[in-house]
Parts: C-alpha cells; sequence; structure tokens
C-alpha cells in the first residue's frame, strides 16, 4: 500500500491528540499544587494529594459501591446476554430482528428516558431504592454488550464442531462442556470487562435508580456541579482513567480476531 | 445378515407451504454391512441430506432409519453407532490431536490411560504416529484429514460416513488418499457410507453405488452396472461421458426410442461396414484419448456424437472438416427407459 | 478389546434432557430466551410503557397529583413558543455536532482503514476504543479544565496571540456565552468530543469494505482525488455516516449534563425533561416531552436505515 499523503497523516495524528490531549491533560492535573482553580501551566508538581484523596472516606465508599454493583451487574448480564445469543446466532426465527432491537434499546434510546422509566415503575410497584434497584437498571443496558461479543463468536463457531462432537458421542451438555464453552469463554470474558467497565462509569440511569446512595459517577457529578476539593477530584479522576483504562484493553486483545479487519 | 443401514421411504421436505423445498423424495435403500457404499450427484441433489439424516443431523419428515436392525429415526447422533468425517474435518481446535482422536472415548468416560493407548494406536493406523501433542492448525490438510478419520473410527462404530472428504485435497493427494482409504475399509471391514459428486472417486472406489438426482435415488448398482447400463438418461450422462440418441436419430441408428452409446466404444474406419458417417466438427487432445465430435449427415436434425480415439495403437486421428465413417458393436448400444 | 465397548451408556437424566431438547428444537429456544425476554419485557417494556401512557395523563394544579384520564394536553403544551424553542435548539445541535463528527471523523478513518497496518493500526484501534469505553464523566470534566478562564485553552490562545479571536466567538449571540466553559461554543466542542470514537469506528468500517480495484479503476478512467472522493468514496462511506450519525444524534438528543455543566442557561430537551419529573413532579409532562426525542429518533432511524446504516453497524 503506498504510503499514505502527508496531510491526510496529519490530520488523522491531529484527531487522534483531539482525542487524548484532554485526558493527558487530568493526569497532568492530578499533580498540580494549585488548589483553588484550574489553571494553567501548573505553578508546581506535587502527588501530596494521592494522598489526601486516600484518606477521603466518601470517595472509598462510592468506588465499592461502584465496584459491587459492577460486579452483580455484569454477572447478571453475562447469564441473560449468553442466553440471548444462544438463541439468536444461527436460529431463524419469525421475531428474531426484534429481539435483537429490544435488547439494543436500553443503549440506543437516551439514557433520560431508561432512567425516569425505571424510576416510574419502581415508584409505581412501591419499591424502594437500593442496591438492587441500581443493579436492574445496569444489568439491563449492559446485556447487550455481552450479547454483541458472544454472538460475533458463536457466529465465527464452526457449527461442525457442535455435530462432530454430537456425532462422536456427547449428548447436548457434554458439547456445551468440551467443546463450545472453551471457544466461547474469551468472547465472554471480553463481553464482562466491557459490561464492567460500562457499569463502573455510568452515571444517567444511576441517578434515577439510586435514591440517596452514591456511586463514584454520582460522586464525580456532584464535584462536576460542586466542586469541593479540586485536587482531590482530579486524583479521582485519573484514578478511573487508570481502572478502566485495563479493562478495555484487556477486552480488546481478547476478540481482535473476531473483528475481520483485525486479524 | 442384518443390513447396515436401511431407509424406507425416507424424504426430508424444508420449509412450509408454497416454498416447501423437497431435498429428498422417497428414498428406498439397503446398505450390506462391509459394503463400501458411494452416494453420487451434482450439488443439491439430495445425497448430503440422506447422510445427515442417517447421521442424525437432520430429523427426516417421513420414512424410518434403521442401522444395524435398530430403528434410528428419531435419536440424536450421541445415540446412533454411526460416526462421521465431516467435509471440512471439523477438528476441535482448542484440543491436542491426540485429544481429539481420543474424544469419543473420553465423552464415554473412558480412563484417561486407556483412552490415550488407543489414541495412539488409531494415530499409526492412519499413518500420523507422533502427531499427538500438535494442534489442528499446526498440520497439513492432508493430515488433518487422516485425525478426522482416526477420531471417527476409534470408537469402532458400525458405520463410517465420509461427506466428501477428499474434495479439499490436490489430485495427487487425493489419488492417493482414495487408495488408503479403500485399503482401510478392507482391512477392517467397516461398512464405508462415502459421498462425492466426483463420478471418478465413485467408480474407482466403491462396491455399489447410489446415484442422486434433484432428491431422487435413481440408480442403485456395482459401477460395472451403472456405467453399462444406466437406467435413465441423467445416470447415463452424469457418470462419464455419454451420447444419448433420442427421436429420429435414434431410431434410425440404433432401433430404440432412446438410446446411449459410450464415446469410447465407436471406432473410426472404412466406409464398408460404417453404422454412420459424417464430418468432424471439433477434435480435443487429452492426452490418453483424443475425442473427436461427428455432425452426422443423413439424419435431421444431426446429432453431434462423441467418439473417444486411443492414443497410439495405430489409431489414424482425423482433422476438423474430414469425412469420416463410425463402428461400434451392437452390445455397445442401450437402451434407455423413457425419462 | 475396544475400551468404549466396555463403557455402556447409562440412560441417565442428562441423556434424556439431551434427547428432549435435540428433537424438541422449539422447546429448547423457548428455554433459552424465556430469562432474558421476561427481564426485558416486564422489567424495561413494562417501565417504558408505563412511562409513555403518563404522556396522555396531566398534572392538577392544586393537588399536585398526578390525575389519571386520558387528555391530550400535554401534547398541546409541547408547541409553546418556548419548548419548540427548546426543541428546535437541541435538535439543531444534534445536526451541528453530527456535521462535525464526520468531518474530523473522516481523516482518521480512512487512515485508519485504508493505510495503517500491524500494529499501527492496533494502536489507533485502541487509541479510539479507549475514550469510547472509558468515563464520561472525566472526560467532561477534562474539558472542564481545558475550557476553564484560567486554563489551558486560555493560555494558549494568550501565547499564540489569540485570545481576541475566542472573546469575538463568545460574543456572538448564538453561540457565545459569559465564558468559554458556559457558553454553546463550548458545548458544542464538548458534544463533538465525546461522541467522535462513535462516528470513527463504524466509518473505518466502511471505508475498509471499499476494494482497493474501485479506487484504482476511477483513477484509471481519469478522476482525481477530489473527484474520487467525491463520486466513489463518499457514497460508499454512506452507510458508515449513517451508522456513527444515529449516535451522535440520539446521544446529543438526550443529554441533560452536558448543557448543565458547560451550557450557559439556555435549555436542551434532557434538561427540561430532567427538571419536569425532579423539581416540578410534573411526570406526565416529561413524559410527553420524553416523546419529542424518541420520536425525532424514530425518524432519524428510519432515514438512516435507508441509507443503509443497519449493514454497517
Amino acid at each position: 500500500m503506498r504510503s499514505s499523503p502527508l496531510a491526510l497523516r496529519v490530520a488523522a495524528w491531529g484527531v487522534v491528540l483531539f482525542l487524548h490531549v484532554p485526558l493527558a491533560l487530568i493526569v497532568l492535573y492530578a499533580f498540580s499544587a494549585e488548589d483553588k482553580t484550574y489553571v494553567f501551566p501548573p505553578p508546581a508538581l506535587t502527588t501530596r494529594w494521592f494522598g489526601v484523596a486516600w484518606q477521603r472516606e466518601d470517595v472509598w465508599a462510592a468506588i465499592t459501591l461502584s465496584f459491587q454493583v459492577a460486579l452483580v451487574s455484569t454477572a447478571v448480564a453475562l447469564v441473560l446476554g449468553t442466553l440471548a445469543a444462544a438463541a439468536l446466532a444461527r436460529a431463524r426465527f419469525f421475531g428474531r430482528d426484534t429481539i435483537s432491537l429490544l435488547l439494543i434499546l436500553p443503549i440506543a434510546l437516551p439514557g433520560i428516558i431508561t432512567g425516569i422509566a425505571l424510576r416510574s415503575g419502581f415508584h409505581t410497584l412501591e419499591i424502594p431504592f437500593s442496591f438492587w434497584t441500581i443493579v436492574i437498571g445496569h444489568a439491563t443496558f449492559c446485556v447487550v454488550v455481552v450479547f454483541n461479543n458472544a454472538v460475533a463468536r458463536l457466529r465465527r463457531l464452526n457449527p461442525n464442531l457442535i455435530e462432530a462432537s454430537m456425532d462422536l458421542g456427547a449428548d447436548g451438555f457434554q458439547t456445551l462442556r468440551y467443546v463450545v464453552l472453551p471457544q466461547l469463554g474469551s468472547a465472554l470474558l471480553a463481553g464482562a470487562l466491557l459490561a464492567f467497565a460500562l457499569s463502573f462509569d455510568e452515571v444517567i440511569v444511576t441517578t434515577f435508580t439510586a435514591g440517596q446512595q452514591t456511586t463514584l459517577p454520582i460522586w464525580m457529578l456532584q464535584e462536576l456541579i460542586r466542586p469541593r476539593q479540586r485536587p482531590v477530584t482530579n486524583v479521582v479522576a485519573v484514578a478511573i482513567i487508570a481502572l478502566t483504562f485495563l479493562p478495555i484493553l484487556a477486552a480488546y486483545f481478547l476478540t481482535r480476531s473476531d473483528e475481520p479487519s483485525h486479524r | 445378515m442384518t443390513a447396515a443401514v436401511t431407509l424406507d421411504g425416507v424424504g426430508c421436505t424444508f420449509g412450509h407451504g408454497a416454498g416447501a423445498v423437497r431435498a429428498v423424495d422417497e428414498v428406498r435403500l439397503t446398505i450390506e454391512a462391509g459394503e463400501f457404499f458411494t452416494l453420487l450427484g451434482p450439488s443439491g441433489s439430495g445425497k448430503t441430506t440422506v447422510l445427515r439424516m442417517i447421521g442424525g443431523f437432520t430429523l427426516p419428515t417421513r420414512g424410518r432409519v434403521h442401522i444395524g436392525g435398530q430403528d434410528v429415526t428419531m435419536l440424536p447422533p450421541y445415540a446412533r453407532p454411526v460416526n462421521t468425517v465431516f467435509q471440512d474435518y471439523a477438528l476441535f481446535p482448542h484440543m491436542t490431536i491426540r485429544a481429539n482422536v481420543a474424544y469419543p472415548l473420553m465423552v464415554r468416560k473412558v480412563e484417561r490411560r486407556a483412552r490415550e493407548q488407543r489414541a495412539d494406536e488409531l494415530l499409526a493406523l492412519v499413518q500420523l504416529a507422533g502427531v499427538g501433542e500438535r494442534r489442528p492448525a499446526q498440520l497439513s490438510g492432508g493430515q488433518r484429514q487422516r485425525v478426522a478419520l482416526a477420531r471417527a473410527l476409534i470408537s469402532e462404530p458400525q458405520v463410517l460416513l465420509l461427506d466428501e472428504p477428499l474434495g479439499a485435497l490436490d489430485l495427487k493427494l487425493r489419488e492417493q488418499m482414495q487408495s488408503e482409504l479403500k485399503a482401510l475399509q478392507r482391512r477392517l471391514g467397516i461398512t464405508f457410507l462415502f459421498i462425492t459428486h466426483d463420478q471418478h472417486e465413485a467408480l474407482s472406489m466403491s462396491d455399489r453405488i447410489g446415484i442422486f438426482n434433484a432428491g431422487r435415488l435413481e440408480q442403485v448398482g456395482t459401477p460395472q452396472a451403472v456405467y453399462d447400463r444406466p437406467a435413465t438418461r441423467f445416470v447415463a450422462q452424469f457418470v462419464g461421458a455419454a451420447n444419448v440418441l433420442e427421436g429420429d436419430a435414434a431410431r434410425r441408428l440404433t432401433g430404440h426410442a432412446q438410446a446411449m452409446l459410450r464415446p469410447e466404444r465407436i471406432r473410426v474406419g472404412d466406409a464398408a461396414g460404417a453404422r454412420a458417417s459424417g464430418t468432424v466438427a471439433e477434435v480435443q487432445f487429452f492426452g490418453a484419448f483424443t475425442r473427436v465430435k461427428v455432425v452426422l449427415e443423413g439424419v435431421e436434425p444431426s446429432p453431434r456424437l462423441q467418439a473417444d480415439l486411443p492414443t497410439g495403437q495405430g489409431v489414424r486421428v482425423p482433422a476438423s472438416g474430414d469425412a469420416v465413417h463410425l463402428h461400434w458393436d451392437e452390445p455397445a448400444v442401450h437402451a434407455l427407459a423413457a425419462a | 478389546m475396544n475400551p468404549a465397548e466396555a463403557v455402556a451408556v447409562p440412560r441417565t437424566m442428562q441423556r434424556a434432557a439431551s434427547d428432549l431438547l435435540y428433537t424438541r428444537r422449539g422447546l429448547l429456544l423457548l428455554l433459552l430466551l424465556a430469562p432474558p425476554l421476561l427481564w426485558f419485557g416486564v422489567i424495561y417494556l413494562g417501565s417504558l410503557f408505563a412511562l409513555l401512557a403518563n404522556a396522555f395523563f396531566r398534572l392538577d394544579d392544586f393537588t399536585g397529583q398526578v390525575v389519571r384520564e386520558v387528555g391530550v394536553s400535554n401534547f398541546i403544551a409541547l408547541f409553546d413558543p418556548a419548548n419548540l424553542d427548546v426543541a428546535r435548539r437541541t435538535i439543531g445541535m444534534a445536526i451541528a455536532v453530527t456535521l462535525a463528527c464526520t468531518l474530523l471523523a473522516f481523516p482518521l478513518a480512512y487512515m485508519m482503514a485504508r493505510h495503517a497496518r500491524g500494529w499501527t493500526k492496533a494502536a489507533l484501534y485502541i487509541a479510539v476504543m479507549l475514550p469510547l469505553w472509558s468515563s464520561y464523566l472525566v472526560r467532561l470534566y477534562a474539558w472542564k479544565l481545558l475550557l476553564a478562564k484560567e486554563g489551558a485553552i486560555s493560555w494558549l490562545a494568550a501565547q499564540l496571540h489569540f485570545s481576541w479571536l475566542i472573546e469575538a466567538l463568545l460574543a456572538t449571540p448564538l453561540i457565545g456565552g459569559p465564558s468559554l466553559s458556559f457558553s454553546t461554543l463550548g458545548t458544542f466542542i464538548v458534544f463533538v468530543y465525546m461522541w467522535l470514537p462513535f462516528m470513527v469506528l463504524p466509518l473505518m468500517a466502511a471505508l475498509e469494505r471499499i476494494p482497493a480495484s474501485t479506487l484504482e479503476a476511477s483513477a484509471d478512467l481519469g478522476a482525481g482525488p477530489a473527484a474520487t472522493l467525491r463520486h466513489v468514496i463518499l457514497p460508499l462511506a454512506m452507510p458508515g455516516i449513517a451508522a456513527g450519525s444515529i449516535f451522535t444524534f440520539s446521544l446529543t438528543l438526550g443529554d441533560y449534563i452536558i448543557p448543565q455543566v458547560i451550557g450557559d442557561s439556555t435549555l436542551y430537551i434532557g434538561q427540561v425533561v430532567y427538571r419536569q419529573q425532579g423539581v416540578a413532579g410534573n411526570i406526565p409532562f416529561a413524559a410527553a416531552f420524553s416523546l419529542v426525542p424518541i420520536v425525532v429518533i424514530g425518524v432519524y432511524l428510519w432515514l438512516a436505515k435507508r441509507k443503509g446504516a443497519f449493514d454497517a453497524l
């Protein structure tokens, strides 16, 4: 392939810079000694804010809650998403496309609509806000992430493998255990990682389903609107970047051969 | 002796109503134990569907399937005493070769040491000793095919189904595998049910052949019977080159309403005693023989007869445009049933 | 002796269940689909319909309670000038954001699709994926820092003597505002930043699908790069653009956080819905107003589908 024209390369890398400079800036600010404003360039650099943030009870509480919600939501999404993928990956039946659309809807519709819909639902059924109301909301939109990964992998799976396994004497459950799940495993893991990242970061639907509880994004939102201790917010932001960077990278490497363009 | 496989009025229809496709139409077939039986036919003729119904991957919509005397019509594949070698081999990519071959024993809960030993025996049988630790991706196509064979044989099934197993191999390898498969079948005595669309393969390997066309079984017989005495026009033209004569030409040249004449039975000679005469339209050299296409005179509309003249043996090959006289013996003509 | 013969296969529950599910495929399908469908049907669709049903009810001004009588008062209220204003502003922003995202995404997507190879391509892909999946709020926060009066952009403008340009832009009636971090211009920039990865990936996928021979044929027949771009590349990339625009459009339409954090005090659809269901307690009207983005997105999806977006997703 002939090498790309200079203008194209400059433009393309320029866009990449546009995407990443803001994130790099946050990392810089986490070390800024200035604590009242967002002045640039930072007057001095220090690491003491990391220590201060470490002490903050409310930050830890928020992180813990987000972590637990993400864990449970991912588990639920894994089960529902895999079941749906198994049903839809190859079967051709009436209503198949409708079901795919249904699974995408929680992500396709604006979060605020999903949020107030769920909130009204809880209100009508007189369910009080709790850990589980948050999980219900999160699991609902995480399903499609697991579903997409599972379907992509199942479509790539040679159907003859399942037939061969049965032909050689393994019943449905044995085939599932020895042939299908090993093939599906890394795609499910990738889906779970992405679902985790999605749940960890979600704020809009959570605002409506959390009541008085504070997940990490809700904590962050409150800081955005009414900053308490700016440097601590910076540090937390850096922590969030680091925490979500790893699962996303891992998910990419687990499924790169499922994307036709990235072999 | 109980037949190995019996198909009794078996049919398979996909879809419903106006769009339904009758893939297999009322097939009656008996395959004897220890036979090398080939299902032959073009793509879409239903032979693969029949294989799948015997293997249990597709359930028939009509009729019964018996294997070794047992009615297996509705049984899942794992409950049938039948194993399959798939067209793309279907080796499990995440297992080693030995694990692949030992799989049938593993799911029957045979203890590890015993099954691995047996797997090594099978690998030696297909001349692949020593590759047990590798993965399928590391083997060549021919090697993978042997692994698939070993894996299908390890549990000693009553019938072995082979779904166009040689299609992906190049010519030399294919010919080698053909003789090896034949020898293996003789040695093991297991019934082989072989699918192919290549009539040369079918003729050279089979004890008997069943020819499929558009879902119907048109003829069952030994390679000689099918070649010399095809039951229908389709069979005549599918199993080897054929001159099919009909209408006026057939009556004048052969005395039958519809007849078949194999090109290699036609000789070029003198005008005396010739059965037909004409002009050469085309000459094609095929190495072992030369195909000469002749437009006959005295018959309207004129059929083009193909004559395959063997190379050497003092046979003179005419050139395009020459006038020729054709001879053949009476028994070379085979009357075809009206379609 | 063949070890396989020594072990008979016992007729266990597992076998029986497997046999049943093998012969009755419909049953298997039902079992697989029941849990997800129940979840989505009851929990998600149920609450959605309950919400939208509310659109036909109204709020009693005196008691502050929802009156469950079917009426269209909410829909009529939608056409108030103030509400129309909000809708127009939001849709306008969504369109502007979509156009800007397409413009910015194109060079990157094109290079990734047609020129990058090997680890460069993987690096670029990851570089686009990371912002896509990483925290929305963190990225928003980053821009809050950037756009602040004392922040990096002002500093850069001062260094390069562009400050006058920023002042001028901020003074412009439609797009300006008190400062960059509280202005329509700022809101616009942040929206573009947020949704840009959503446009890059489908566009890249669409551009990859163009066979090299097509572009070579175009050049061979005499078209220069600009003509090839206009007549060959753009039409073939359209499904990718349509797919990406679904995200940029619908995400902008429903967002209420960015306008609140970065915007001036003019309202967007998301904010109105948020306020109505929150402080005002007027769920019926909030529900009715929610129908605006739903309908707009529905129309947009229909248009996008005609352009082939669904094949590109």
